[in-house]
């Protein structure tokens, strides 16, 4: 099924495609399940091969039947295990009547094992294909995706059923992989294969289940309860994207004052420098409305990354997350973070970015895995970024996760610093130790060092951050500071594509 | 020299401004002669006062300190350091960590902070030391005075059994009881049995309900005893327990008095405080519905005569049990400022933490019986971070991530120590302010109370405004038949909430379906620029499905300008506002009727949770099609709730009574935790074995935290 549909598919892409989805039309993929045709849908296949008909005759019927798809029997089956049909879904996550469907006529071609016959054929068969509109904007729905699209229109593949095997990569290729939960899965070979060739025992749902690949191996950004949940938050989520590389972020009407303060931020940060907080708090304090649509929220929490509005306009957020492990910065958070910023700067989204970082986390595991080169993503990411950048430093900055954070070094537009910011090498302790190595008297030094280093004023004589803002004022500071950066341009050097240390 | 001369005469026109203000606040009453309330400059009484207290206690004696010209001194614990009483004093000190026992109760600490500032005196609020007879002696050592009576009146009042036979003596009524301390657990039956039940068992040194329990029989008597006691012990490092006649219906009314140090007396007029929940006070008013000018002189004169038997100085509050036939008994005296005083200075127009301080200097009393006057109405609810579907308020801890109190309507007045950002504790009382509302008549504060609940903003922790709003709008409560028992009686089966009305539910639905269509149409309008165009979909009918207490509601709406006329279970409904969704209050008109209700979040699924008459109620709101659809969707089993048991809130583990492999029986206690000072046993919900015990004595656990599982 999925072949074909491609290859049909793509001219969408090519000519005028403004944005792109994989809705997973899980009807059982129509080849793997042999159908047991229905009484009626046989009286159906006798009409298709009846001659005397008229041609107008015969469109008609077929549309009809692709309406149907494979079946109300088989509709009924598809509701029974939770969920719904692709025309259904379809439905759901469109404006009322906006969609308007391709390739109904197209069947598949398979010859073998009894395939061909005509009861085991359907027009529009396993797929639906079309454009339509979400809240008023152009949307284009199909199955397979083309790679040459990858950064032209923001992709999204939400997996609502069974999805292994080659086809893992469709959606592995757009921008964000969203499933639902209990009822889909992605995988390369199945439990079948696993037990075979590696003797292990695994389910379904441990290997590829929605809660794996969101919380263990970072394939899928979200995932929602059921079929309905999935498809309402995709209508939500699609508001925030522009239609394309060529359309700026989009801006919604913004009930929420632009100036206003956020009194609760001056209290937020705890005096000891030990003491974790929810960099939640921050984002949602500063953010239109309280509104944060979170990105991969259960994998490598120690970053938050996700998108909200300021003023109206779409802006992605970055911020470490104290609440875990101190918001270091490790090999996947550092990918998260860093898969983040691209799709951002792809997408002329501006990035807010909230520094609370005390380093990247050392050890063997870590060293062995490629910290340098994963962390060197982030750095990448950010570096090349050529989207409005505002950053924030709401404590610790430190060292070299300091640099990475979208700091002034890497080309930031606005670097703030609240009074509590922190901008050096490491902790007063650390650095005394190795500073004042086996000298005595060392809470002195500390002392001294945190008298010295712990605040924003050595980053701020030096210019690498543009001022200490009161942090209640903060919100106010960044929705002005994205006005005056709107009509930002710049470009990086000529290049086939940059080379990201993969 | 000369500018010297100059500072009286300038703070006093600066002080007469304040005052103004300060009235326009605190005390007008529409068409009323007013008591003012005057801060006279020239009566010097000190230039700095320490406040031992923190929260909303400490920001109302500073506000007056202010007033009278006097700078201020916080002590703080550490994780108060940003605490709103810190940043309003002129110096602050921290006096150590968290716990109260080594900070606010830490007298080395504080006696230090006295030394450091210079503080001439101290205000002890509520709570913590105020009725500590230790630390005022250890201040009278110092020659620093403490804002309060005598160490002999503390002493004398402090101890319910000394106190009761003091009152005795001075001709005031007492509750039949036993007047010594109760050895042990089979003492206390058999005192309980000669008295006759129910008793009432008490600590002798407790106070705020704080180790005091309710038996009817035997067991209870016995399982009374062991709690209080060790409740007792935690709270006042004291356990001796008395055993009195608990007394049926009453009412709790106290007498508000103030004395000073030449043998002057006053009775400030009652506080009706008999809505209570496990005797901690939620709803208080002055004047009481139930006192007659004959009742209330009588038990003036009572609090007076035993205030001058004791030779006490300072406010202080004489409470009284009252029978249904206007009988009064004496319960205690607190010897310390009350958390309910300010309904008194609504009615009589005093400031009394002013007259404490005056008094504490030395000054005679201004005023005469007669100048007392009861002037309108004043109604105060205590707005608690709690679950009031738990026994009427179980502790809930966490973030204020949203907070705006209901100061910018007319006549109300807040008490409140915490602001947007504050963090509701473990460590401390869980309450989050006081929220006075006055009126000439009853009816007026209670209307201006059901405005204020509605216009209060509160995310981020559980609060009881659903509990509150019920109480001031329940019938029996605004007839002003209530006694103690209200709550239990009027909710026996625990406080479930809001019940709506046919007409109260369809104006929910249809607000809720008028909220939704607002927000899809918003989310619909883009601007700026867009190279590919939106089509525009000037819809004004829309078909919904609303969800409410799981039934589903067949909603049409039409929509002209912000105006919803909406049909819903065979009625209409005109439901019209601005519908701001930024704004975390949405006032509306429904029906021509103004409303206030509040979103509390709203999701991209049709998910709308809203505060309605003071009740949260969650509601689902879909398009036809997506209702139609919603049946095939699997149905999530939930937790089977029987077999395990989850901490109901914050706090920490006192004692678990059960390992696994036990044989439990229904209600049998497993766990004992502790929160805000209040040891609350947990019970088996039915006879089964232990399966696992995943807590042990000494943590700390959140609410919903897994404590045991049962098989």
């Amino acid at each position: 099924m999925a072949a074909f549909a491609a290859a049909r598919s793509s001219r969408g892409v090519l000519s005028a495609i403004k944005a792109s989805f994989n809705t997973f039309a899980n009807v059982k993929h129509g080849l793997a399940v042999a159908p047991i045709a229905q009484s009626h849908l046989l009286q159906h296949a006798r009409w298709y091969s009846v001659s005397h008909l008229s041609v107008h005759e015969r469109i008609d019927r077929k549309r009809n039947a692709a309406l149907v798809g494979g079946g109300q029997k088989r509709i009924d089956a598809q509701h029974k295990r939770g969920k719904l049909t692709a025309r259904e879904r379809v439905e759901l996550l469109l404006d009322p009547d906006s969609f308007v469907e391709y390739d109904m006529f197209v069947e598949h071609r398979c010859s073998d094992f009894g395939m061909e016959e005509d009861h085991n054929k359907f027009p529009g068969d396993s797929v639906v294909t079309g454009q339509g509109r979400i809240n008023g904007r152009l949307v284009y729905v199909f199955s397979q995706r083309n790679v040459l699209a990858s950064g032209v229109v923001p992709q999204i593949s939400l997996i609502m059923g069974p999805c292994a095997g080659g086809a893992v990569y469709s959606p592995a290729l757009t921008d964000f992989t969203f499933m639902v939960k209990d009822t889909s899965y992605l995988f390369i070979t199945g439990p079948d294969v696993v037990k075979s060739v590696t003797n292990e025992d695994v389910t379904q749902e441990e290997l590829g289940g929605a809660k794996t690949h969101t919380a263990v191996s970072g394939v899928a950004h979200r995932a929602f309860e059921n079929d309905i949940d999935a498809l309402l938050n995709l209508r939500d989520f699609f508001n925030f994207l522009p239609l394309s590389n060529r359309d700026p972020a989009p801006v919604t009407e913004c009930q929420d004052p632009s100036d206003r303060l956020v009194p609760g931020l001056d209290t937020v940060v705890p005096f000891e420098t030990t003491k974790a907080y929810d960099m939640l708090d921050i984002i949602q304090g500063v953010v239109d409305e309280r509104e944060f649509f979170e990105i991969m929220p259960n994998y490598a929490k120690n970053i938050v990354v996700g998108f909200a509005r300021m003023n109206g306009r779409t802006v992605g957020i970055v911020g470490n997350q104290p609440k875990v492990a101190s918001g270091c910065l490790d090999i996947n958070s550092s990918v998260k973070g860093a898969r983040f910023v691209r799709f951002c700067d792809a997408f002329n989204i501006p990035i807010i970015t909230f520094v609370d970082v005390p380093g990247f986390l050392p050890g063997t595991s870590q060293e062995y895995g490629g910290i340098i080169r994963h962390g060197a993503k982030l750095l990448f990411a950010f570096a090349e970024a050529t989207v409005p950048k505002i950053t924030i430093i709401t404590r610790k900055a430190y060292g070299g996760a300091y640099d990475v954070m979208s700091s002034k070094h890497l080309r930031g537009d606005v670097n703030y610093a609240w009074p509590s910011a922190e901008v050096a090498v490491m902790g007063a302790k650390g650095a005394v130790q190795i500073i004042f190595r086996g000298k005595t008297n060392q809470a002195e030094q500390e002392a001294e060092y945190v008298e010295k280093f712990a605040n924003p004023f050595p980053a701020a004589v030096r210019g690498f951050v543009d001022d200490i803002i009161v942090p209640s004022t903060t919100r106010k500071r960044i929705c002005r500071d994205l006005e005056v950066l709107a009509s930002k341009k710049q470009t990086n050097p000529w290049k086939k594509h940059a080379n990201i240390p993969l | 020299m000369a500018a010297y001369m100059i500072t009286p005469t300038l703070q006093r026109v600066l002080l007469s401004a304040k005052h103004v203000s300060f009235q326009s606040r605190y005390c007008v009453v529409a068409g009323r002669a007013r008591y003012s309330v005057v801060y006279d400059a020239s009566e010097k009484t000190f230039d700095k006062i320490l406040i031992a207290n923190r929260g909303e206690i400490a920001c109302r004696v500073m506000k007056t300190c202010r007033k009278m010209g006097i700078k201020t001194v916080a002590v703080h614990s550490d994780v108060d350091a940003n605490a709103v009483h810190v940043k309003m004093a002129d110096e602050a000190v921290c006096v150590g960590p968290a716990p109260t026992n080594r900070s606010y109760l830490n007298m080395d600490a504080i006696m230090d902070a006295i030394r450091i500032t210079g503080a001439q005196a101290v205000h002890p609020g509520y709570g913590f030391l105020s009725e500590n007879k230790e630390f005022a002696k250890r201040l009278a050592a110092e020659d620093v005075v403490f804002v309060g009576p005598d160490t002999h009146a503390i002493h004398a009042m402090g101890d319910k059994i000394e106190s009761k036979l003091l009152a005795k003596a001075a001709k005031v009524n007492v509750i039949p009881g036993f007047d010594g301390v109760v050895e042990n657990v089979e003492d206390a039956v058999k005192i309980a049995g000669q008295i006759g039940y129910p008793v009432m068992i008490k600590a002798s040194a407790g106070g705020g309900g704080k180790g005091m329990r309710i038996a009817w029989n035997d067991d209870e008597t016995r399982e009374g005893f062991r709690l209080s006691s060790q409740e007792a012990a935690s709270s006042f490092g004291d356990d001796r327990l008395l055993i009195e006649k608990f007394v049926d219906n009453p009412r709790h009314i106290e007498i508000q008095v103030l004395a000073d140090k030449h043998g002057n007396a006053l009775w400030l007029n009652e506080r009706e405080c008999s809505i209570q929940r496990r005797n901690q006070k939620v709803v208080e008013e002055a004047p009481s519905t139930f006192l007659d000018p004959d009742t209330r002189r009588a038990m003036g004169e009572q609090a007076v005569q035993l205030a001058k038997a004791v030779k006490y100085s300072s406010a202080g509050t004489v409470e009284f049990l009252v029978d249904s036939k206007k009988n009064f008994y004496f319960l205690e005296m607190n010897t310390r400022l009350q958390v309910e005083h300010p309904i008194t200075e609504c009615i009589t127009g005093l400031d009394l933490v002013q007259q404490m301080i005056r008094i504490a200097k030395g000054f005679p009393l201004v005023h005469r019986q007669e100048d007392i006057p009861i002037n309108g109405w004043a109604i105060e609810s205590r707005v608690y971070a709690e679950d009031p579907y738990k026994s009427f308020g179980l502790p809930s801890i966490g973030r204020l991530s949203q907070y705006q109190e209901p100061i910018s309507l007319p006549n109300v007045r807040v008490d409140s120590g915490i602001q947007e950002g504050s963090d509701i504790s473990i460590y401390y009382d869980p309450m989050i302010s006081k929220l006075v509302t006055y009126g000439a008549t009853r009816a007026e504060a209670l209307q201006k109370m059901e405005d204020a609940l509605d216009h209060y903003v509160i995310r981020g922790v559980t609060h009881n405004i659903p509990l509150l709003r019920e109480i001031i709008t329940n019938p029996r409560f605004i007839s002003g038949d209530i006694t103690t028992n209200f709550l239990p009686e009027e909710y026996p089966e625990g406080f479930t909430g809001h019940r709506l009305t046919p007409e109260g539910r369809r104006e929910l639905l249809a607000t809720a379906a008028a909220l939704y269509i607002s927000a899809q149409l918003r989310s619909q309008r883009f601007m700026g620029n867009l190279r590919v165009s939106t089509t525009s979909q000037e819809q004004s009918q829309w078909e919904l499905q609303v969800e409410l207490e799981k039934k589903s509601h067949l909603v049409s709406l039409s929509r002209s300008g912000s105006s919803f006329t909406v049909e819903v279970d065979g009625g209409s409904v005109e439901v019209s506002g601005e519908w701001n969704l930024a704004s975390a209050l949405l006032p509306l008109s429904i029906n021509g009727n103004p409303r206030v209700l509040q979103c509390l979040s709203r999701d991209a699924t049709g998910q709308i949770t809203l505060q309605y008459l003071g009740t949260q109620f969650k509601l689902r709101v879909l398009s036809r099609l997506a209702a139609k659809l919603t049946g095939h969707m699997p149905e999530k089993v939930p937790e089977d709730t029987s077999s395990i048991l989850r901490s109901p809130m914050p706090g920490s583990v006192v004692a678990v009574s059960v390992k696994p492999g036990d044989m439990v029986a229904e209600g049998q206690e497993i766990c004992v935790i502790e929160a805000m000072k209040m040891q609350n046993s947990l019970i088996a919900a039915r006879a089964a074995k232990v399966k696992s015990v995943h807590c042990k004595a000494g943590e700390t656990v959140g609410e919903g935290d897994l404590l045991v599982e049962l098989e």
